[in-house]
């Protein structure tokens, strides 16, 4: 099952700002670009020219690319209060 | 409520140990301000499946007969499993379908979390949803409230208990703790899967309530990743979880969600969950590495428990939500006496750390440290050794025209040619070693996993 359709199933309340900032040109010299591996929602993806492309829409507000990220690319803070993900199971 | 801006206690983080934290206070006549961000409690939190409760049900005896519960835990089973082959062990028990139930349900975070921060409202706390705390607000050496998100959030308190999760970012600002390193979490993800009642308890042979869990261990469950995979039968779902180190994954070999999907799909797992139909996927990190990463949780005026202070047994038992409410539980009453005194200083708060270490909380951190050391020290235990032991259990059982005798020799014969082949294979994990020890583990293979064994167990005791 592809990931976009897991996050299809879940409820977001998406706000205007994204939650998590990432500097591009920083993830451009990224050696490794882990998050495209790492983050659950793959919400790091990368383009046709190999730069990492950060849709925040679908984030679980797990943490894992805050700890990941080595580059200091990721300003990540939690979303205004009750919006991002709203679990209902 | 005299003066609406200051409270005697505030609490961030509706979950297990901040609704806990609330409830005691609240019972005891404080006033107490509850700051959950999700829209709902629950509304964020994610966990493997199984609600531990001895302290609920000490707090709110027979719980269950009012709290949404699924089913209680009646057993489960232990697999470890390769490629091919699987070994798996089971516990059950006709004990664990009375009350209380062995202190074990799957519950529904959603609605347990909101059932639970009520209860903490009918005994008196208030609770805000909605609501990022941002920071702390200090005086001196000592915390004096918290800063909301927006204009004119600052809120104050004697006391502030922060029970705001695994990336407590309170702690963290406090300076309690460094950044998290990548050894430091697992990254825990988790489906919940449809499927009618009747075909759960066909299949996993249960009746009325009864519920099991089923555990794989590492081996082919992660690709040889430090983590697992678990299944938990809910009332008419399914939660699937699989769990990595979140280290290993920083070699940048697999995708987390791929390793999912290999686990739904492998042979042992896959009819378990068949003709289920993926309702919600969730995710969230989980503490990793025990007490050798506990943090200072606490200092003057703030208290940090559950997740955040990364209270959890991350051990074959793996039981957060009951850290989570012992913690909780511990830093209301240290609050009270403190409030008794009227002294909130780091010197009166070290109580908490006293409470903690009375109980199983500390207790057990300690205990399990040399487990983790031993998982960290020996990968090959979770990965080719598990292929080695899954592999001779199947060869004992094979049905062939050899003499039984001559059959076994060849069996063991066998299992060496695995722990050295593995040893060839994958080089990664021999060469964190000193060249003895690789000549005995390419030489002595046997020996070698008879030595590791020997070790593990003295860990685990």
């Amino acid at each position: 099952m592809k990931t976009d359709d897991k996050l299809a199933l879940n409820l977001f309340h998406v706000g205007n700002e994204p939650h998590i900032k990432v500097d591009q040109e920083v993830c451009r010299r990224c050696p490794h670009k882990l998050c495209t591996y790492i983050c659950p929602a793959e919400n790091y993806t990368l383009n046709d020219d190999g730069n990492v492309v950060f849709s925040w829409e679908g984030c679980l507000e797990c943490g894992t690319c805050r700890i990941i990220c080595d580059q200091g690319a990721i300003v990540w803070e939690y979303p205004m209060g009750g919006y991002g993900i709203s679990y209902r199971f | 409520m005299g003066n609406p801006e200051k409270f005697d206690v505030i609490v961030v983080g509706a979950g297990p140990a901040g609704t806990t934290a609330a409830y005691v206070l609240a019972r005891a006549g404080a006033e107490v301000l509850l700051v959950e961000r999700g829209a709902h409690p629950g509304a964020k939190n994610v966990f493997g499946g199984i609600l531990y409760t001895p302290i609920l049900n000490r707090l709110i005896p027979n719980f269950w007969e009012e709290a949404p519960v699924e089913r209680h835990i009646k057993g489960l089973r232990i697999y470890i499993i390769s490629e091919n082959n699987a070994v798996s062990v089971g516990v059950e028990s006709e004990e664990n379908n009375q009350p209380p139930y062995n202190n074990s349900f799957t519950v529904y975070r959603s609605k347990f979390d909101s059932w639970y921060a009520r209860k903490a409202r009918e005994a008196g706390a208030m609770l805000i949803t909605d609501t990022v705390i941002d920071d702390l607000l200090w005086e001196g050496n000592r915390v004096v409230g918290v800063k909301a998100r927006g204009e004119d959030g600052e809120v104050y308190a004697d006391a502030v208990i922060a029970a705001d999760g695994v990336n407590s970012l309170l702690a963290r600002k406090a300076d309690l703790r460094k950044e998290f390193r990548p050894r430091q979490v697992s990254l825990g993800m988790k489906e919940v899967i449809e499927l009618p009642r009747e075909v759960i308890e066909e299949r996993f042979n249960l009746s009325g309530n009864e519920g099991v869990e089923l555990k794989y261990i590492a081996g082919d469950a992660t690709k040889g990743i430090w983590g697992g995979g678990n299944i938990y039968t809910n009332l008419d779902t399914l939660s699937v979880v699989t769990w990595i180190s979140v280290e290993p994954l920083t070699a940048g070999r697999y995708k987390a969600t791929e390793l999912m999907e290999h686990f739904k799909e492998h042979p042992f797992v896959r009819n378990y969950l068949k003709g289920g139909k993926t309702v919600e996927y969730q995710a969230h990190l989980a503490p990793d590495g025990g007490y050798d990463f506990t943090p200072k949780y606490y200092t003057g005026g703030l208290l940090i428990a559950g997740d955040a202070a990364r209270f959890l047994n991350a051990s074959i038992h793996y039981e957060g939500t009951n850290f989570a409410m012992a913690s909780g539980e511990a830093a209301a009453k240290t609050v009270l006496e403190a409030r008794k005194k009227g002294d909130y200083s780091e010197k009166s708060l070290s109580r908490y750390q006293k409470l903690l270490s009375e109980s199983f909380v500390m207790k057990d951190l300690k205990r399990y440290r040399k487990l983790n050391r031993f998982a960290e020290a020996y990968p090959e235990f979770f990965n080719g050794y598990f292929d080695a032991i899954t592999q001779i259990a199947t060869d004992y059982f094979a049905v062939n025209e050899m003499p039984k005798r001559r059959h076994e020799f060849g069996m063991l014969k066998r299992f060496r040619a695995n722990l050295r082949d593995y040893y060839t294979r994958d080089n990664a994990v021999l060469r964190r070693r000193n060249r003895l020890q690789r000549f005995i583990s390419r030489m002595c293979p046997t020996v070698s996993f008879l030595w590791k064994c020997l070790k593990g167990a003295i860990a685990f005791i």
